[in-house]
């Protein structure tokens, strides 16, 4: 057990979450290069009084008790997993400072997406990136930063090339991209190198305290039992093993390029809230629809025809315009292998009460924007109900004589009359609600705002209605 | 506020926000990228974070950072994301992390098709990660309760700090209706967490962990995590029932199944048979109480789902198979009719009174 022995004060002085009976000795092996590392972390956080401050991210390896040692806020983490989680807390608290504290195995190989995203987003957390060429928490398996030739638990003859392919050098792949702001390889080996680890370290969380984005510092870090050597020889294993294939250095620094980042605050005045999410719009009255028939009263309707006919739209404003009439409504778009060559529908059933099935086999209207739908749809229709049909894509008439029939070259009407074909749906609204009385007029001009994004659009569709009320 | 006509994936955007969460995580999905694409544009809207994950594994442990920081929280995805998911769902309840999961279940097994299916109810149910557990599922059946239940799903995953699960399905998020929102929660009226990691002096002993070296005390916080459910389950079970009161047979079945079997029961009792009507709206935990009691009286059930055959375990456990009980079935996004039920029920009632 190795025993720190000047204590910083972001270090609990007991290690009372251990469960250890020995609370004063840290659960690493002796020489292990963890303990060192915390320390340094503990003293920078000490130095910038922010261990109040501070939310600790330990993903699974020997690091995982992070929580027995600083005395800041802790999250536990699946393994790899440790990117995401910070984010999702700086996200969150943006005055927060958030460390990931993460081993090879967990960073570069099952967190590897996780780390390379995190970093490409710039996300303004602190990587403590611990280098041991091995998974020391579960015995010495090999890593992705584990050596040519290097024997482990799960490379028996040495880790070969051919085989597992090279150690990943992910100081320098995180490098590479354009959002981070400080990367550096530091080591472990000698009080030098030891110096300027320390140095990386409160480099990278000052940055994260002014704000400056994402920065990581990989540190080559001795596991004396992954490696089976003793804690003496570890060090000169470091140096023969690691380092000719780690280089250590600075990969980037943007730091005086970077302009601290900004964060919006949350907003929670009500009526802004209300506003923003569009749920502002006035409460109306409107007069009780006085429908031409019973059916008329709580219809079920199918609109069918091309994609591209407003059809989807149609049933939309008509479904708007009964809520706002004080029915209840429901709207379905056709789906699946329907939505494919070129047709569409959609169904909307009107009630005073609640709805109960939203699919609509028996329509009690049905309005037929081209041939193919009155062929399909036709047959359907309820004895005594309404074809709304649109003469200028249907050739054939409506072959029952038990229904009534709506007929107008609609497309051809609105394309001459008013210019575009695209209004035709709101032409056949209006005629549709001419005919059966079924809503209030009102209604449907103001069901138009709710769902027509572009305003401009919004007088010609009203055109549209107008001019449909004249052929209902 | 005035009723809004509205897509069931966007109320869920919306009473998010009405019910103080702070954050979305998540990854495109058909169909529920909707709820993604609502909240990438509403979430800003309002100062709130919404980012697009790397995938559905990045997108739970986000939530599992910013639920143990102590804001609400949500995700939305469908059934081979929510698969994606279950490690992180495990943490969060061995970690006691409250956050909100929406799977808008798609057709499966593998990649499937983008239809409506039930199929994920076992998933959803039994626990779907590893370790023993069970999440609190809420299974809405209009766009109101869309709104309402993620409303619901924050208010439970806090109360009982856990994950909710909101199983919905294609259908029922691309369908319009008349929504009424309540008023946005006030910051104040959110539960304290003083046990969050909120980055601050007071909230320094927060620990947001699932490891428990010794197994005696594993054992413990087990049992600690299984009372807190049985409380779920005495307090929080949700159903409705319809027209149950003279029925000769009750069917069973939640979210689009539901709707569709109103018909069923208006349609059959108008020719004479009498059907009714129950419809569990949380999952988990099940209606098994008011179950027993009806198996009492009426012996015949026939459980209706877009799967091969997985809430009915929960029926026969529940009424210890004590009526008869029939299943009809459809999959692979297929949504049964009205007019196929109802040729089952009378069927099953021997056609007597067709
Ligand atoms: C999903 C999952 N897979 C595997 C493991 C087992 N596991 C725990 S730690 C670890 C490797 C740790 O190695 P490293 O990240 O290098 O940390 P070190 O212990 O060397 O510091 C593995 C494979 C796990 N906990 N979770
Ligand atoms: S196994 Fe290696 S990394 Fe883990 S504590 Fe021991 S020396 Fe340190
Ligand atoms: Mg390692």
């Amino acid at each position: 057990m190795g025993k720190l022995l000047q204590k910083p004060k972001s270090f609990y002085n007991e290690f009372f979450r251990s469960p250890s009976p020995d609370k004063l000795s840290t659960h690493y092996c002796p020489g292990c290069g963890h303990g060192v590392i915390h320390k340094y972390v503990a003293e920078a956080m000490d130095d910038f009084g922010i261990a109040d401050n501070t939310i600790w991210i330990s993903p699974v390896g020997c690091s995982v008790f992070g929580y027995y040692y600083f005395d800041c806020g802790h999250q536990q983490v699946p393994h790899g997993r440790a990117p995401a989680v910070a984010t999702g807390v700086k996200r969150s608290h943006p005055e927060a400072i958030v460390i990931s504290y993460q081993g090879d195995g967990d960073l570069a190989a099952i967190g590897g997406n996780n780390i390379i995203q995190a970093a490409n987003r710039g996300e303004n957390i602190t990587v403590i990136f611990v280098n041991n060429s091995i998974y020391g928490m579960t015995g010495g398996q090999m890593a992705p930063t584990t050596l040519v030739g290097q024997t482990t638990t799960t490379s028996p003859y040495g880790r070969n090339p051919a085989n597992e392919g090279y150690p990943m050098r992910m100081a320098e792949l995180i490098a590479q991209l354009e959002a981070p702001v400080y990367v550096e390889r530091v080591a472990l080996n000698n009080a030098q190198n030891r110096n300027k680890t320390r140095k990386a370290i409160r480099k990278a969380l000052k940055i994260q305290i002014d704000k400056k984005g994402f920065s990581l510092v990989e540190i080559l870090s001795q596991c004396p039992s992954g490696w089976k050597v003793s804690p003496v020889d570890s060090l000169k294993w470091m140096e023969e093993n690691q380092m000719p294939y780690f280089p250590l250095g600075v990969f980037k620094d943007v730091v005086e390029q970077r302009n601290p980042l900004e964060t919006k605050p949350r907003i929670w005045d009500k009526d802004t809230i209300i506003k923003m999410l569009d749920l502002d719009r006035q409460v109306k009255e409107y007069a009780k629809p006085n429908p031409t028939k019973d059916i008329y009263e709580q219809p079920k309707i199918k609109v069918a025809g091309f994609g591209g006919q407003g059809i989807l739209m149609l049933g939309v404003l008509l479904s708007e315009a009964a809520m706002l009439n004080g029915k209840q409504v429901t709207w379905i778009p056709s789906y699946g292998p329907e939505m494919r060559g070129g047709t569409a529908n959609c169904q909307v059933v009107i009630r005073n009460n609640k709805v109960g099935n939203p699919s609509v086999d028996k329509p009690t209207i049905l309005i037929a924007m081209n041939q193919p739908s009155l062929d399909r749809f036709e047959k359907d229709v309820i004895p005594g109900g309404l074809i709304v049909i649109n003469e200028t894509l249907v050739t054939s008439g409506v072959t029952r004589d038990d229904v009534d029939v709506l007929a107008h070259p609609f497309s051809d009407i609105a394309d001459k009359q008013l210019g575009t074909v695209k209004v035709q749906n709101s032409l056949i609204l209006g005629a549709l609600i001419k005919h059966t009385n079924m809503l209030d007029q009102q209604a449907i001009f103001d069901a138009l705002p709710a769902h027509i994004k572009k305003i401009d659009l919004i007088p010609l569709n009203k055109k549209a209605i107008e001019l449909g009320f004249s052929l209902g | 506020m005035a009723k809004e006509f509205i897509k069931g994936n966007y109320a869920v955007v919306k009473a998010a926000i009405l019910a103080g969460a702070e954050t979305y995580f998540g990854y495109p999905i058909t169909p529920a990228s909707e709820i993604a694409e609502g909240s990438a544009f509403y979430f800003p809207k309002t100062g709130r974070t919404f980012l697009q994950a790397e995938s559905e594994v990045a997108s739970i442990n986000m939530l599992y950072g910013a639920g143990g920081a102590g804001v609400r929280t949500l995700t939305a995805s469908s059934s081979p994301g929510i698969s994606l998911m279950q490690e992180g769902i495990s943490y969060s309840v061995g970690s006691e992390v409250p956050c909100l999961i929406v799977n808008v279940n798609r057709g499966g097994p593998g990649l499937g098709n983008i239809a409506p299916e039930q199929s994920d109810y076992n998933q959803s149910t039994k626990g779907g990660g590893h370790g023993s557990y069970h999440l609190i599922v809420l299974a809405p059946n209009s766009a109101q309760e869309m709104c309402d239940f993620t409303i619901k799903g924050f208010e439970l995953a806090d109360r009982y700090r856990t994950p909710v699960l909101l199983l919905t399905d294609a259908f029922i998020g691309q369908m319009m209706e008349p929504v009424e929102f309540p008023e946005p929660i006030s910051k104040q009226d959110l539960p304290s967490k003083p046990w969050a990691t909120l980055g601050n002096p007071q909230t320094k002993k927060s620990i947001i962990n699932s490891i428990y070296l010794e197994p005696a005390e594993m054992e413990q916080h087990i049992i600690r995590l299984e009372k807190k459910m049985d409380e779920v389950k005495q307090k929080e079970v949700l159903f409705e029932e319809y027209l149950i009161e003279d029925a000769e047979i009750i069917t069973v079945g939640y979210g689009i199944i539901s709707r569709v079997l109103k018909n069923v029961v208006e349609d059959l009792r108008a020719k004479g048979i009498k059907v009714g009507l129950l419809r569990p709206q949380t999952l988990w935990p099940f209606p098994e109480k008011r179950l027993a009691q009806l198996a009492e009286k009426v012996n015949k059930f026939l459980v209706v789902e877009m799967s091969n055959g997985q809430m009915i375990n929960d029926v026969k456990l529940a009424t210890n198979c004590k009526p008869e009980i029939y299943f009809y079935n459809r999959m692979g996004g297929v949504v049964p009719t009205a007019d196929e039920i109802i040729h089952k029920i009378e069927n099953i009632m021997g056609g007597n009174n067709g």
